[in-house]
C-alpha cells in the first residue's frame, strides 16, 4: 500500500489510502479511500462529527492517521517535511484565524515573509491578492477587527493564496457569514477557481454550497465515506444518504412555500 | 513636616538604601521573568505539567516571608551574603504571578488563530514569537506588574536579615519608636511601588495587542 512515486498527469493530487483515525475509543474515520484530481473542487459534505474536518486536517498533517496513508502528488505526506508541506497548501478555516495584532497586509504576507521574499515583491503580491479577492487597496493597513465578516473571510482567502499553492483546503470558509454575503462569496470563489485552477478540498454541511461549488461531492457519515458523486448525479441519486440530503433541502423550500400559501 | 526634614537631612542614606532596594527588586524580578515566562509557556503547551508547576509556585507563596528568609540563612553559599539570599527569596515570591499570567495569556490566545498559523506552515518557534507572545504580552506584563509591586513591599523585610534596602529605616524606626524614621523607609518604598505599577502598566498598554 505504498504511494506510487512516479508522478504523471493522471496521478491524483491527493489520495487517501485506507485511512483510519481513532481518538481513544472513538473511531473518527474508518477505511477512507478517496482521490482528488488535479484542478477539481472536491466537496466533503456531511454532518458535524462525520469526520470531514478530520479528513481535511489529515492532508496538511494537523492530524496524523492511525493507519493508512495520504499521498500528495504521489508522495506519502509523512515523508515530506511538515513545514514545507503546509506552506505548499493554502488553508482557510471558518473562524478565519487572522492574526488580530497584524494589519491586513501583514496577515496576507505572513508566509511570503517567512519564505524570505524581498519587501517590494511582498508588497506587490499583497496588492495583487487584494484585487483578486475584491478588496480595496486601502484596506491593507486596517486591522482584522476593523473589517466586516465578509471582508475578513476574503483576507483569509488572500492569505491562503499568498505563495500560490497548488492545493487549497477550505473548512466551512463561508459558514459564519450572513446568507447574502455567503452567496456573494460563493459566487466570487467559483469565478476565482475558474481562473486559478487550484486543487480544492472544501468542507461544508450545506448541500446548496456543495452543489454550487463542487466538481464532485464526497458524502460522509459517521466516519465513513458513503459515496462520491458529481452535483448532477447527486440530485438524482438513489443513494439513501444523498437522497436524504436532497429531500431535507427540498422539504425546507416546500414548507416555506406552504406556509406562505396558508 | 518633620518627616520631610528628616529625609532631607539624611538624603544620602535614603538614596543609598533606595538604590539597594531597587537592586534587590530589579534583580529578583529579572530572574523571576527569566524563569517564570518560559515555565508559563511550557505549561500552556503541556497541560499535564500545569497543575504541579502552579501548585509548587502556590506553596512557595504561602510560606511567610520572614520564615523563608530564616530558612535560607543556613544554606552555605547563600548565607554568606544576605543580598543573595534576599534576591533568591524575592525571586521565589515573584514566580507565581509571572508563571500564572504567562500561562493564562498564552492559553488564552484564540485556538483558531494558532491552528491557522500552524496550518499555514509556521514552525512552533515562529508561532510562539510572532503570534502567541505578542498576543499574550499584556497579560504577561500585568503579572510582572503584580510581582514588582509585591517585591517592593517584601524587600523591606529583607533588612531583617541584613540585606539592606529601605527596610533598614523601617526596622530602625520600629526599634527607636520613631515615626519619622519608619516613614523615611516607607514613603520611598510606596513611591517606588506606585512608579513601578504605573511604568509597567504603561508598557502593558503600549505593547498590548488590539
Amino acid at each position: 500500500m505504498l504511494c506510487d512515486m512516479s508522478v504523471e498527469l493522471s496521478t491524483p493530487v491527493i489520495e487517501f489510502r485506507d485511512v483510519s483515525y481513532r481518538v481513544g475509543s472513538t473511531q473518527v474515520l474508518l477505511g477512507l479511500n478517496l482521490q482528488v484530481a488535479r484542478n477539481e473542487t472536491l466537496v466533503l459534505l456531511g454532518r458535524s462529527g462525520s469526520g470531514k474536518t478530520t479528513t481535511l486536517k489529515l492532508i496538511n498533517r494537523l492530524v496524523s492517521p492511525t493507519s493508512g496513508e495520504i499521498c500528495i502528488n504521489g508522495m506519502s505526506n509523512e515523508k515530506l517535511d511538515v513545514i514545507r508541506l503546509r506552506r505548499g497548501i493554502g488553508y482557510v478555516i471558518q473562524d478565519v484565524g487572522l492574526f488580530p495584532h497584524f494589519t491586513v497586509e501583514r496577515n496576507i504576507a505572513v508566509v511570503p515573509k517567512i519564505e524570505g521574499w524581498p519587501d517590494d515583491r511582498v508588497r506587490g503580491r499583497v496588492q495583487e491578492l487584494l484585487q483578486l479577492v475584491g478588496l480595496a487597496p486601502e484596506l491593507a493597513s486596517r486591522y482584522p477587527h476593523q473589517l466586516s465578516g465578509g471582508q475578513r473571510q476574503r483576507v483569509g482567502v488572500a492569505r491562503a493564496l499568498a505563495v500560490d499553492p497548488g492545493i487549497l483546503l477550505m473548512d466551512e470558509p463561508f459558514g459564519a457569514l450572513d446568507p447574502l454575503t455567503r452567496d456573494e462569496l460563493q459566487r466570487e470563489f467559483f469565478l476565482l477557481q475558474q481562473r486559478l485552477h487550484k486543487t480544492v478540498v472544501f468542507v461544508t454541511h450545506d448541500l446548496r454550497e456543495a452543489l454550487r461549488l463542487g466538481s464532485r461531492i464526497a458524502l460522509m457519515e459517521a466516519g465513513k465515506l458513503q459515496t462520491v458523486l458529481t452535483p448532477h448525479e447527486f440530485v438524482k441519486s438513489s443513494d439513501p444518504w444523498a437522497s436524504a440530503y436532497v429531500k431535507a433541502f427540498g422539504d425546507g423550500l416546500e414548507s416555506a412555500a406552504n406556509r406562505g400559501a396558508s | 513636616m518633620n518627616v520631610v526634614r528628616f529625609i532631607w537631612q539624611n538624603h544620602i542614606q535614603v538614596l543609598d538604601l533606595t538604590l539597594e532596594h531597587l537592586w534587590l527588586v530589579g534583580v529578583s524580578t529579572a530572574f523571576a521573568m527569566l524563569i517564570g515566562i518560559p515555565l508559563g509557556i511550557l505549561i500552556a503547551h503541556r497541560p499535564r505539567l500545569n497543575k504541579p508547576v502552579l501548585a509548587s509556585a502556590n506553596i512557595i507563596q504561602t510560606i511567610p516571608s520572614l520564615a523563608l528568609f530564616g530558612f535560607l540563612l543556613p544554606v552555605p553559599w547563600l548565607g554568606e551574603r544576605s543580598d543573595r539570599l534576599a534576591i533568591l527569596a524575592l525571586t521565589l515570591y515573584a514566580l507565581l504571578p509571572i508563571i500564572r499570567n504567562t500561562y493564562t495569556g498564552i492559553s488564552g490566545v484564540d485556538a483558531s488563530v494558532v491552528e491557522a498559523g500552524r496550518g499555514m506552515g509556521l514552525t512552533e518557534s515562529q508561532l510562539l514569537l510572532q503570534v502567541e507572545l505578542p498576543l499574550a504580552v499584556s497579560v504577561i506584563l500585568s503579572g510582572v506588574r503584580i510581582a514588582v509591586v509585591i517585591s517592593v513591599g517584601l524587600a523591606t523585610i529583607a533588612a531583617a536579615i541584613g540585606a539592606g534596602g529601605l527596610g533598614e529605616f523601617i526596622f530602625r524606626g520600629l526599634a527607636m519608636v520613631d515615626d519619622r524614621v519608619i516613614l523615611a523607609g516607607a514613603i520611598p518604598a510606596a513611591i517606588m511601588a506606585l512608579a513601578a505599577d504605573f511604568g509597567v502598566g504603561w508598557l502593558e498598554r503600549r505593547l498590548g495587542a488590539r
